[in-house]
């Protein structure tokens, strides 16, 4: 009986041993992060403060004495004016055509480099190289690619019924958007295509196999099997590409300037605090980019979870 | 049937080939072009009289930006800081990231959700939104043009990509390894030098090189938070040259610095392809 009774000190200076060791780990652990979490906050969270603050003045660098506190009336003044959303549609235009057309280019890649065999590293070498180019020089590459003296595009395509010799490629909107299309693509589709073979790679060939002997086609099998066991890989890739296209800018101000109605919301942005020194405004545009993005990618999670939910009901 | 396979991956295989080779082959063309042959309109995809001249130029002559104080500038000054901020850029980021993502892997804390979530939502972040606050406040604090302005911000922008490509690699690791080796007698510094840097370590360098792409190609606060060759990368300095003739882009020029500064790239990519391409996936793919 009596051993019974010496037990619970024991146990009572057992708890507080226990939860020391937990609490100098939370310590160390949170010891570890705390230098990177400082770095991010300090040129992000800080800033973007700074920029919810600025938005509320009218506040010139020209200008610095003239700073005055006017609320939401920058915020009125983009929402009103015909060029924010004309470049708000610019944006979503390239975001939507560029992913769409890398999903499906990117697909087939990802299918051939699964598939393939042999010079699996001249492959990858190859798939990595547009995604290791700084976006500057495919953009000049594509430009001096679409130009109307040196450039090779008019010459060989002038067969199509959209292009001729004399083809201004910069000279009107909707050539203007597709070369800075064409730039955007050619660069980011390997990006893609790695991430859908990730994905690829997941799906099991133990049932692909099932699938063909059950007397699948091949298309079937596609839409049945491979797709829908890639759903996470898929959104991942649309999440990533379609929130980078959104903040396009390199191949816009490298291409066209903003010239033809190309500009972007990242581009209009620039060109309002750094050309322009509107402090005051060019914040307001930073924090409706900022609730955007936000926005976008709140969407994106949402879709495909909507259709990851309809799926499974499916299945 | 299998027959019919393999044709179709051969003839991926060399469309892949082209579209990922095609433009690299077109800008190495144009920089062997003459100057002479761009400024007449030169619309053929080879050069009609192969010449090294560009190459030499772009070493011996001062780059002329469309610099506000008409300084003339150098293409080796901005190169020289394109490597000088990426590296020092990538070494610090990588640093903080080990032990963040160290970490994230092996213990236990409150917070961890938090960090990564937070990793994620900068790793979206618009790049843009911030050039004009950041503007403002690195002219006040005397960080306007100078490498700590740019090191400073690229370390936050590569922060992300890289605790989620480590965390992803150190989750992988047998941590129990590093006990077992201390009871075979080792000492703690022993066991984790010698067992665990080495399973580290390839993960470490992944998350190095694609830190150091990202600076490198990084142009929007280039071009915004700088305004001399002081601390201009290569992207916004090849962005403001404008050439001796300004109605006539300096096509072959423009064209031979793109070949200088994507040969880094394609060195690293041949190296290290295997690496680049586990460390890009199990970032965004296992998160």
């Amino acid at each position: 009986m009596s051993t019974t009774l010496q037990r619970p000190p024991a146990d009572v200076s057992a708890k507080p041993a226990v939860s020391d060791r937990s609490k100098a780990e939370n310590k160390l652990g949170l010891t570890l992060v705390a230098p990177a979490v400082v770095m991010m906050l300090l040129v992000t969270a800080w800033p973007m403060g700074q920029a919810l603050y600025l938005s509320l003045f009218r506040y010139r660098l020209t200008a610095p004495d003239d700073r005055e506190f006017i609320g939401i009336d920058n915020y009125v003044t983009v929402l009103t004016d015909s060029l924010f959303w004309r470049d708000t549609w610019n944006t979503v235009l390239i975001m939507v055509v560029t992913v769409a057309v890398e999903l499906v280019i990117g697909f087939a890649f990802a299918m051939v480099m699964h598939r393939i065999i042999f010079a699996r590293g001249l492959m990858r070498t190859s798939i990595l190289i547009p995604y290791g180019i700084i976006t500057v020089v495919s953009a000049f590459a594509w430009q001096f690619a679409f130009s109307l003296n040196n450039g090779f595009v008019n010459a060989w395509f002038s067969w199509l019924p959209w292009i001729a010799e004399d083809t201004n490629w910069f000279g009107d909107h909707w050539h203007a958007m597709f070369a800075i299309m064409v730039s955007e693509i050619w660069k980011t589709t390997p990006f893609m295509a790695l991430l859908l073979l990730a994905g690829l790679s997941q799906v099991s060939e133990d049932m692909l196999e099932a699938a063909q002997v059950d007397g699948a086609t091949w298309w079937q099998r596609l839409w049945k099997v491979i797709l829908p066991n890639m759903r996470a890989a898929i959104m991942v890739a649309v999440l990533f590409r379609a929130l980078d296209a959104y903040r396009i800018f390199d191949n816009i101000y490298i291409m066209t300037r903003g010239a033809q109605d190309t500009e972007s919301i990242s581009f209009l942005t620039y060109r309002q605090v750094i050309e322009q020194m509107q402090l005051g405004l060019g914040s307001a545009l930073s924090v409706l980019l900022f609730l955007s993005v936000l926005l976008l990618a709140w969407l994106i999670v949402k879709l495909f979870r909507v259709d990851l939910a309809s799926a499974r009901g499916e299945g | 049937m299998k027959g019919k396979n393999a044709i179709g991956t051969w003839v991926g295989f060399l469309l892949i080939l082209l579209w990922c080779l095609f433009p690299v082959a077109w800008i190495i063309s144009l920089s062997f072009k003459s100057v002479g042959e761009t400024s007449v309109g030169s619309p053929q995809f080879l050069p009609e009289d192969a010449t090294f001249d560009n190459y030499k130029a772009l070493w011996d002559w001062p780059f002329i930006g469309a610099d506000p104080t008409g300084v003339e500038e150098d293409f080796q000054k901005a190169l020289l800081n394109s490597f000088g901020i990426s590296i020092i850029a990538t070494v610090l980021s990588v640093i903080l990231a080990t032990l963040a993502a160290y970490a994230i892997a092996r213990l236990e804390f409150k917070g961890k959700r938090l960090v990564l979530s937070l990793a994620l939502a900068i790793a979206m972040f618009p790049v843009v939104a911030l050039v004009g606050p950041l503007f403002d406040l690195w002219t006040r604090f005397g960080l306007f043009n100078t490498w700590p302005g740019l090191i400073i911000p690229y370390m936050s922008f590569t922060l992300p990509l890289a605790i989620w490509t480590l965390s992803a690699f150190f989750r992988e690791i047998p941590w129990e390894m590093e006990q077992a080796a201390q009871v075979d007698g080792a000492t703690s510094w022993q066991a984790f030098r010698k067992v665990i840097v080495p399973l580290a370590a390839p993960g470490v360098f992944t998350a190095a090189i694609l830190t150091f792409f990202f600076a490198w190609n990084e142009f929007v606060l280039a071009i915004s938070l700088t305004s001399t060759t002081a601390s201009r990368t290569v992207p916004a300095q090849m962005s403001f040259f404008v050439g001796p003739d300004p109605f006539n882009p300096p096509y072959a020029q423009l064209a031979t610095a793109s070949v200088i500064v994507t040969l880094p790239v394609i060195i690293i990519v041949l190296l290290f392809q295997r690496k680049i391409v586990a460390g890009l996936t199990s970032g965004a793919v296992k998160g």
